[in-house]
């Protein structure tokens, strides 16, 4: 996430934070365990607990791959503006 | 386990095994070795594996007799606060995509192969690179340990071995037979064989995956039921604690053991000796982010073989040892012949990470601690001689874990594990993003990590053990149960915070760091960046 380049572009830019948020947020879900640790709503007789778990894991690995994609578009534009 | 030998299901198990083993002696023909005797050779494979091998390999690692056994059989005791498996695979991917890249960058530019390598290099301090080799291997063994129980379970079920009344030898015998399979395995191809075996190991995995959560449930009656069963089960009031089994949603008192526990084990993970090997193997840093995205598939079937603990208290699989349950639970749901196929699935499945286990733990050896401090000029010959015997010790150090320790519960020999190897945590990660920490408060702060986290352990009773009987423990100042492997790496933190701090003040020798802030973010085709890993004997320093 902070891995700077030597140069004169900023380290934090909007791109960064979204990556940081994308990989911060499966903290924030899966660590807050009250938020999920309820039966109902059943979902094709599995409870609440399990299935929302397994949601995540879903919707991690999509948050996951935006993080990847602009991380990528992020270096190309970095290697484009500063010449080695 | 229950009457007589299942010989079906023993049949078609020992045909998988066999064919798995001719497969393993036939993977040194494959991607020929220019030289069988080197340690590169044995102990990384030649370094020639490309994405999906390396993918493969890594999803080997992480997915063992842990996924298959250990995880149901904590979901089949307790409930809900077995599932905590499934948020620390979520969390682990988050992880490996900020810190790995920056360790494959500076072991490439560097030709480093081990953790040992990379803190010696940036801290200087051969004191601390040696307390990261001694905990890597420490650890390493009661992971295997777990691997040990899970080829145990299933041939204990297929009526191998003996129920308690029976000779010590018949009742040890199928944990006997495992660890000499294994050994003689690793010690005879290294790598090459895992790697390969990888491929068989993980279709076999699949099929039998795709078939018990189709087939299984349907034969229940659906989640409706096998979730009401699996309720009233838990309700029941264990006469001997006065307290229910379990629940199906963790309690607001599980719930920081629950937190800690997924957190715990995420941080835990990557710094095993085996996952560092499988992840440095990789061709490029952006290899490493890529698989990120494809790895956490796996967690998916992780949570869906974790609800196997559910049916199998559904299907009324009565068992005192719960590591059976699954075993068991395919011995009555299966026609025999699927039964042996889904027995070879769990038995290779833990073959295989138990061979990559003992043969990073072996490297580490004999990289950082044979060629460092006892034989500086050890020729190539020597160092695989030394790696092989090193793994076979590494192995005979999981079977004392194993028999000392309760096997009921296995899940705790991984979490033991996890509660050692996050004692590196500090210097490793740390040490990628800043040269901040002092090596002496990194060495001391492991060391405190490392006593509290033990003794802590070693003060956990269960009913059926005095000591080592379980990974929670209260936190101090805090007052909730949580993972003591937190614990003991939030107060390792301190200790090197704190410890830093007096050290810089006093001027204390900082220790020569050969690294540059550049070379964490090199990838491969920068200049100096070797694509290829040094040879493991080679000196780089």
């Amino acid at each position: 996430m902070s891995e700077a380049t030597t140069g004169k572009q900023p380290v934090i830019t909007p791109t960064r934070i979204v990556i940081a948020l994308c990989l911060a947020a499966p903290f924030v879900a899966m660590l807050w365990v009250s938020s999920y640790a309820k039966v109902e709503p059943l979902f094709a007789g599995i409870p609440f607990f399990y299935w929302y778990q397994m949601l995540w894991v879903l919707v991690s690995t999509v948050l996951t791959m935006v993080a990847y994609k602009l991380w990528q578009r992020d270096q190309r534009a970095r290697k484009g503006g500063d010449a080695r | 386990m229950k009457d007589g030998v299942n010989g079906v299901a023993l049949a078609v198990f020992i045909f998988f095994f066999l064919a798995v083993t001719v497969m393993g002696f036939l993977a040194s023909k494959w991607r020929k070795a220019e030289n069988e005797n080197s340690l590169d050779e044995w102990g990384l494979g030649g370094r020639s594996f490309g994405t999906w091998v390396t993918w493969f390999l890594l999803g080997g690692d992480l997915y063992t007799a842990y996924t298959f056994v250990a995880v149901p059989a904590a979901i089949y005791a307790a409930g809900a606060a077995g599932f905590f498996a499934v948020p620390y695979t979520i969390l682990v991917y988050p992880l490996i995509f900020t810190f790995l890249p920056r360790l494959w960058s500076v072991s490439h530019k560097h030709g480093y192969v081990t953790t040992s390598d990379f803190v010696r290099g940036r801290f200087g301090s051969k004191g601390l690179s040696l307390a990261v080799a001694l905990t890597g291997i420490l650890a390493t063994m009661p992971y295997i340990a777990l691997q040990l129980v899970g080829i145990q379970a299933v041939l204990d079920v297929m009526g191998v071995g003996g129920g308690e009344d029976t000779h010590w030898f018949i009742k040890d015998l199928p944990l006997l037979i495992a660890f000499g399979v294994l050994a003689a395995y690793t010690y005879s191809s290294g790598l090459r064989a895992p790697a390969l075996i990888a491929f068989v190991k993980d279709t076999l995995i699949y099929v039998v995956i795709a078939v018990a959560i189709i087939y299984i449930p349907i034969k229940l009656g659906g989640f409706d039921e096998i979730f009401a069963k699996a309720g009233e089960a838990y309700a029941t009031v264990n006469p001997a604690t006065e307290k229910p089994r379990g629940a199906l949603v963790p309690g607001e008192a599980g719930q920081w053991t629950y937190a800690t526990l997924a957190l715990g084990s995420a941080l835990a993970l990557f710094m095993y000796p085996h996952s560092i090997t499988a992840t440095l193997s990789s061709r490029s840093r952006e290899v490493i982010r890529r698989n990120t995205t494809i790895l956490p598939l796996y967690s998916l079937m992780l949570g869906l073989l974790a609800l196997l603990g559910f049916m199998a208290i559904a299907a009324g699989v009565k068992v005192a040892n719960g590591q059976l349950a699954i075993p068991q639970l395919f011995e009555n749901m299966f026609p025999d012949w699927f039964a042996g196929v889904a027995f070879a699935a769990i038995g290779i499945g833990a073959l295989v990470p138990a061979a990559i286990m003992s043969i990073a733990a072996a490297n580490l050896f004999t990289r950082n601690i044979y060629k460092d401090f006892i034989k500086k000029d050890a020729t190539p010959e020597q160092e695989t001689k030394v790696s092989k015997l090193v793994s076979l010790l590494v192995k005979v150090g999981a079977l004392a874990f194993v028999l000392t320790m309760d096997k009921t519960v296995a899940i705790n020999f991984q979490l033991l594990g996890g509660i050692w190897i996050l004692q590196t945590f500090p210097a490793l990660v740390g040490g990628l993003f800043t040269r901040w920490f002092h090596r002496w408060a990194l060495l001391a702060g492991w060391a405190v990590g490392m006593v509290y986290g033990t003794a802590a352990a070693y003060g956990v009773a269960s009913p059926t053990q005095k000591h080592f009987g379980g990974s929670s423990a209260e936190i101090p100042g805090i007052g909730e149960i949580g993972y003591i492997g937190l614990t003991a790496f939030v107060l390792n933190v301190v200790v090197t915070v704190v410890l830093t701090f007096v050290l810089k003040a006093l001027k204390a020798p900082e220790g020569v760091d050969e690294t540059s802030p550049s070379d964490y973010t090199a990838d491969a085709g920068d200049r100096g960046v070797d694509t290829e890993l040094p040879k493991l004997g080679a000196s780089t320093h």
